[in-house]
């Protein structure tokens, strides 16, 4: 019988919304408290939000729990808290065991650093020992695929044999409990495998783990149990099964999903969800062929639009730009408005892509939405078997080659 | 503000452990001063980490590297005996000029580098602040304490300098890491102070060049602190820097009077900032990822 290593009861966690940024200038704290001195006493009451609201959670030992939710619903917040990294407003957890927290790839990685300094230093900050980096160095340098280029500083190396270090070193970080947030998305396709993989070892190894991930595929794979967070609450918590199911309906239905994006007044239109027509059911969100495809993106109209502008952007795991468009001159009548967007082929990597898509009326902005899942491509691989020379495309090509 | 426990024995409301095993509470902070030495202990691995990289990092990608360590000093000391010995003709406490300002500028040089490096330490180390849990007072500690290597070789050219220069050490020596120990806290005391306001107004950064300006003004650098009349001597005690100076060229050289009177004020002035360093640096730890 496996006993709670973690346990959270009534976590919550209030930021101040600043319209004045994060570093406020000190002039301005000055002068706001020259201009008028006692609020400095006073306290003039902040605009906030809570992040979290009373939010309770049990962990077993062993067991690997999902996460999953919206941008900004919460996730990253708790393992934030649990990771000690920020603390609660109000509640309290406790947890048995060491914690490490897997937060993003590469922390603590400096440039000029060689990659064998770097795998020192990150596996310091993640809290291994030295004995234990020096014990495990081998298995690192090898899980990383990268022996010849140890001792070159990384600003020398490709985002690809980055990644893999990065994710080598954390990968072998043996906490009790280890907390992940989203840092599977990044590296390729075979690589990705094998830190899956990895950590599926780990998970029988016994070991705890939270596993944030907005790509369902993976959550499915790895997870026992998963949790729906919403608007900083449990929203359901059960088998993975379950909850990514009625996640995802939730995501894809335009009724459910009116009732997560809520209408206030100040918005005279919403993007409610999106996916992909002809998908299975069960995975709408995810590109098994390279075309032809259609995505379609549901807009609840509140009042009608008129002279609209409306752009899209897909970006790749890096941020980058891989495609963007736009129209104008759009009039949408007031109730639901699917935009539709047909691909003859959309010959890109596999990965996840997040989709953006914005819309304006008489030139003032209605909605900006990143769309919720991300786009998921697992098509099959036309490209070069190494990260750095596979490129951005995946298209397939015919080869042949005749003496003349 | 902390009230993270980590104890090995801890009061567990659930299932019984193992001995050994670790419980972390985590609540909202509570308590408005806490200093958790003994994690600082366990995570010297980290700060022994971040002192290496930093020395490491430090000289990357110049052209004569670590020879900076002696280069800047030098010049600094030359271009002072050039001015202030040569034509202003300071005096210099009976002695050669050049010695009597180069026993000044190798600490000054680590107090002026490491009070800087100190309070651009949270910002530098943002990502990491908010993407990992460490005692973040490991950050301050780790640039006071990477300053001293730098120090180490410029503080051997010192000693054949002085050597060279025909003056033998006297017993006065064995004093010289208490003044050292007395610069480290004041860069640690101030440094807490900086790093913890320049995360939350970026301001700091644009005066520190000033603070420094204005501190090597006011400490006995480049003139003698007998020049300072003797009613405003208790009040030029207040720097604590200036016993730091006295002092450290007073245990090098064996010459002139023990400071005692402006170390007494030095010492008493460094506890109070270092401690409200520590207090002020504490408050703000629990939410500095939320705010750098």
């Amino acid at each position: 019988m496996s006993t709670a290593v973690i346990q959270a009861e009534g976590l919550s966690k209030r930021y101040q919304r600043r319209a004045r940024a994060s570093s406020e200038l000190l002039r301005e704290a000055l002068a706001r408290t020259l201009r008028a001195p006692w609020t400095a006493f006073q306290r003039q009451k902040p605009e906030t939000f809570w992040a979290l609201k009373d939010l309770s959670l049990q962990v077993r030992e062993g067991e690997v729990m999902g996460l999953i939710g919206r941008n900004g619903s919460g996730k990253t917040t708790l393992l934030k808290i649990l990771s000690r990294i920020t603390r609660p407003t109000e509640g309290w957890a406790e947890i048995h065991g060491r914690v490490g927290s897997l937060l993003e790839v590469g922390t603590g990685f400096h440039p000029e650093l060689t990659g064998r300094e770097n795998t020192y230093l990150s596996g310091a900050i993640l809290g291994m020992s030295k004995q234990e980096i020096a014990r495990k160095f081998d298995e690192i340098v090898a899980f990383a695929e990268i022996e010849t280029f140890i001792d070159t500083p990384v600003k020398h190396y490709s985002s690809g044999m980055f990644v893999r270090l990065a994710f080598a070193v954390a990968a072998h970080l043996e906490p009790e409990i280890l907390l992940v947030d989203e840092v599977l998305a990044v590296g390729d396709v075979k690589f990705q495998k094998k830190c899956l993989g990895k950590m599926g070892d780990v998970a029988r190894a016994g070991r705890t783990i939270i596993l944030v991930s907005h790509q369902l595929n993976q959550i499915r794979r790895l997870c026992d149990r998963t949790v729906w967070v919403e608007s900083g609450a449990v929203r359901q918590n059960g088998p993975t099964a379950e909850v990514v199911s009625a996640y995802e309906t939730a995501m894809t239905s335009p009724e459910r999903g009116s009732a997560e994006r809520s209408f206030d007044n100040q918005h005279s239109a919403r993007f409610q969800s999106w996916n992909l027509v002809g998908a299975p059911s069960d995975s709408p969100h995810t590109l098994a062929s390279t075309g032809p495809i259609t995505i379609r993106f549901c807009l609840d109209v509140h009042t009608p639009i008129r002279h609209g502008h409306h752009g899209i952007t897909l970006y790749n795991a890096e941020r980058q730009i891989v495609w963007g468009w736009a129209t104008d001159d759009l009039n949408f009548p007031r109730g639901q408005v699917d935009l539709v967007y047909e691909f003859p082929y959309l010959p890109i990597k596999p990965g996840a892509y997040s989709l953006q898509v914005s819309l304006w009326s008489d030139g003032q902005n209605v909605d900006l939405w990143d769309a919720v899942p991300d786009l998921l491509v697992a098509t099959e691989n036309f490209q070069h078997r190494r990260d750095e020379w596979s490129g951005y495309l995946n298209v397939p090509s015919v080869f042949s080659w005749n003496p003349k | 503000m902390a009230s993270v426990t980590s104890n090995p024995s801890a009061t567990s409301s659930l299932a019984k452990r193992q001995p050994g095993s670790l419980t972390l509470r985590i609540e909202p902070p509570r308590t408005w001063f806490e200093l958790r030495l003994e994690e600082l202990w366990n995570y010297r691995e980290l700060l022994f980490f971040l002192v290496w990289r930093d020395v490491k990092v430090r000289y990357k990608q110049t052209a004569i590297g670590v020879s900076w360590v002696i280069v800047q000093p030098l010049l600094t000391m030359l271009v002072a005996t050039l001015f202030f010995g040569k034509l202003a003709k300071l005096p210099s406490q009976g002695l050669p000029y050049s010695v009597f300002c180069f026993a000044a500028v190798v600490p000054w040089t680590y107090f002026s580098s490491a009070l800087v490096a100190a309070t651009n330490v949270m910002v530098e180390n943002q990502r990491v602040i908010t993407k990992v849990y460490f005692p973040r007072l490991i950050l301050p500690v780790s640039a006071a304490l990477s300053g001293l290597v730098d120090f180490s070789i410029g503080f051997v050219v010192l000693l054949i300098f002085t050597f060279l220069h025909g003056i033998r050490p006297a017993w006065t020596l064995v004093l010289l890491p208490l003044f050292l120990l007395l610069a480290v806290f004041t860069v640690l005391g101030v440094g807490l102070w900086l790093s913890a306001l320049n995360a939350l107004y970026r301001d700091v950064k644009y005066l520190i060049p000033f603070i420094v300006q204005f501190w090597t003004l006011a400490s006995p650098v480049y003139y003698s602190s007998s020049m300072v009349p003797e009613r405003y001597r208790w009040l030029y005690g207040l720097n604590p820097m200036a016993g730091v100076i006295d002092g450290f060229r007073w245990a090098l050289t064996g010459t002139g009077h023990a400071p005692t009177a402006t170390l007494a004020a030095s010492t008493l002035i460094v506890c109070i900032v270092l401690f409200g360093g520590l207090i002020f640096f504490n408050r703000m730890e629990g939410s500095i990822a939320d705010r750098v």
